[in-house]
């Protein structure tokens, strides 16, 4: 199949840093699952709704008032890093 | 089974004593969830010793099989003391001391749910899933988190972090996946019952491959509050059990509306173990031709065939039902789901939670530098697919497209059930396969699910259910699907099925 996609791109896109040898065996897998799903396209899909949930999808409201809850302290315990009450992160620029 | 236990000196049972003794002729592990309360409840045994019986057949086997991250002691012996104390003051719960697995994607507050993942190794749950909270208001024992496919992602537990499980029936085969761990640790009687997720066959297919009852409950059925989300539009929990009747008394504690998940389904609960009384006369079983093609194992076919002729012989007809669009589920659930994974996923920065690289200077650096540090390679595969798909210029093509076969799949389903009450398939094209067999070819492990991801795009209940072995010895898997929230009927059908066969009654024997 041509191919449709730079995975240097979707690399980045995806938020990922893959080694050059990752990066080659993961476009072959990739263009191998895309040739794979190219069989839709022998389906005649112009007159059909698509489907986001199987089952009918309605809003569901609620208040919004505290039931339970997890403290900050205990959140920030998670987190590889934190500062005082802040979580701690490289710089961005 | 002789030697004294820690705590059951401290029990109110004496009266029980000598009844305790006869009882210890029978093996605890191999128990079923409803012998357990029936012998708690009749005080044969406390809930102590049965939690020590089952973690002493894990000390015995867990390194042949390794179907457990982590185990959960301490809190499985309190939690165990507390359901003798109750048990002792004549409380009736349906899991009341009984020990379960969870799978390890499914939060447990203060334990570690590593969802099989570097990413998430050292990540202690600060509260309860929904399906947690409600095990332990019927009284469960939580003995450990299973083994599974980093995020729910793969056939077999080959891609779990924390190594691989064996298959109990043959160590050089893998258990199926995801929910391999939880199937191993049913199978192998290291717990009593365990809980998997479902996104395209996890509970169903290693459910087959070891041997056991795998029930994925309708989309929306139970509460996903607090399962790590692969892809929410599929992902479902369920039980994974001895038998089908334990899965009905599962379902019964798990299922149910969650102002916490705003897909649970507000829909009417049954008393799912009532449902096992009625008889299949007169119901209709649907056999799929698409199902029964080039590519299903010859001896997997004869299983299944046969069990159709035993359902008929319950009085069930059988009719021919077609689901012509089985080709096209497997390339519309990889579009989907991994369009799903990749925006899930994304939570995963290092930031808040989880594994951080170390070698960073920027906050990108750190991103991509976690990801590609803290993730498996198939993970990686699905979050570049699911990216593509959703990527400006290719969604049309892919995501919408797969999203509108999705709806052909869903019709194949309506239709089918107009003529028919349950549907009668494989779980899977073969018995369990041998380790790194599929691990070389990523296509070929994604068409292992192809008989089971069809009832997660069409959101229809299905069940696996033990049918055969293989001339090899390998457990055959028969899956049962029905309407949208009919899962009376499949657990109906799978317990006469069971009623009238002792497929489910046989065990490894480690």
């Amino acid at each position: 199949m041509t191919k449709k996609f730079e995975i240097e791109k979707l690399v980045q896109l995806a938020r990922l840093s893959l080694s050059d040898d990752e990066k080659a065996q993961l476009e072959g897998d990739l263009l191998s699952i895309l040739g794979y799903i190219d069989k839709l396209e022998t389906l005649d899909t112009s007159n059909i709704e698509p489907t986001s949930q199987a089952l009918s999808v309605h809003n569901v409201f609620r208040e919004d008032e505290l039931t339970e809850k997890v403290s900050g302290e205990e959140c920030l315990q998670l987190a590889p890093a934190h500062y005082k009450d802040h979580y701690e992160a490289p710089k961005i620029i | 089974m002789a030697r004294n236990r820690t705590g059951s000196e401290s029990l109110n049972v004496s009266s029980a004593r000598s009844q305790r003794f006869l009882f210890s002729n029978i093996i605890m592990h191999r128990l079923t969830i409803e012998q357990a309360v029936e012998g708690l409840q009749a005080r044969k045994f406390s809930s102590a010793e049965l939690t020590q019986a089952i973690y002493d057949r894990i000390d015995k086997i867990e390194g042949s099989v390794s179907a457990y991250i982590h185990l959960t002691r301490e809190m499985a012996q309190q939690q165990a003391q507390d359901a003798d104390r109750l048990i002792a003051q004549g409380e009736k719960k349906p899991l009341l001391g009984v020990p379960i697995a969870l799978k390890d994607l499914i939060c447990a507050q203060g334990t570690r749910t590593t969802c099989g993942s570097k990413i998430l190794n050292d990540f202690v749950s600060p509260y309860d899933a929904t399906v947690v909270r409600r095990l332990k208001d019927a009284g469960a024992v939580l003995i450990g988190k299973t083994n599974m496919d980093e995020f729910g992602m793969g056939s077999s537990t080959e891609n779990s972090w924390h190594g691989t499980s064996k298959n109990p029936w043959n160590l050089e085969r893998t258990p199926g996946g995801s929910s391999g761990g939880s199937a191993v640790a049913v199978s192998a009687n290291e717990c009593i019952a365990a809980l998997g997720s479902d996104t395209g066959g996890s509970i169903r297919q290693p459910a087959s491959f070891c041997g056991i009852t795998g029930l994925k409950p309708t989309y929306g059925r139970v509460s996903r509050f607090g399962l790590i989300a692969y892809a929410s539009s599929l992902d479902q929990i369920g039980p994974m059990t001895k038998t089908v009747a334990d899965s009905a008394i599962m379902l019964n504690v798990i299922c149910g509306k969650d102002p916490k998940d705003s897909t649970s389904a507000e829909v009417a609960v049954p008393d799912f173990s009532q449902a096992l009384r009625q008889d299949v006369k007169g119901m209709r079983v649907g056999l799929p031709s698409e199902y029964f093609t080039s590519g299903l194992d010859p001896e997997v076919e004869e299983s299944i065939r046969k069990s159709a002729k035993t359902l008929e012989s319950l009085g069930m007809e059988i009719v021919d039902v077609s689901l012509p669009h089985l080709e096209y589920a497997v390339a519309c659930y990889y579009i989907v789901a991994c369009a799903e994974a990749s925006a899930n996923l994304s939570r995963y920065d290092g930031v808040k939670y989880g594994y951080r690289s170390e070698r960073s200077e920027t906050l990108m650096d750190m991103y991509s530098n976690t990801r590609e540090e803290g993730f498996g390679k198939e993970v990686k595969r699905r979050i570049l697919l699911g990216t593509f798909v959703l990527s400006s210029g290719y969604y049309d093509a892919y995501y919408l497209k797969g999203q509108k076969v999705r709806t052909l799949i869903k019709n194949d389903f309506e239709n089918a059930f107009k003529q028919c009450d349950v549907i009668a398939s494989p779980t899977a094209p073969a018995p369990a396969f041998k380790f790194n067999e599929k691990t070389g070819d990523p296509l070929q492990m994604y068409l292992s699910d192809i008989y089971t991801i069809s009832a997660n795009l069409a959101g229809v209940p299905g069940m696996s259910i033990p049918c055969g072995q293989s001339s090899t010895g390998l457990p055959i898997g028969l899956q049962l699907m029905a309407k949208h929230f009919d899962e009376e009927t499949l657990l109906r059908v799978g317990h006469q099925y069971q009623q009238n066969t002792d497929h489910h009654l046989k065990f490894p024997s480690l």
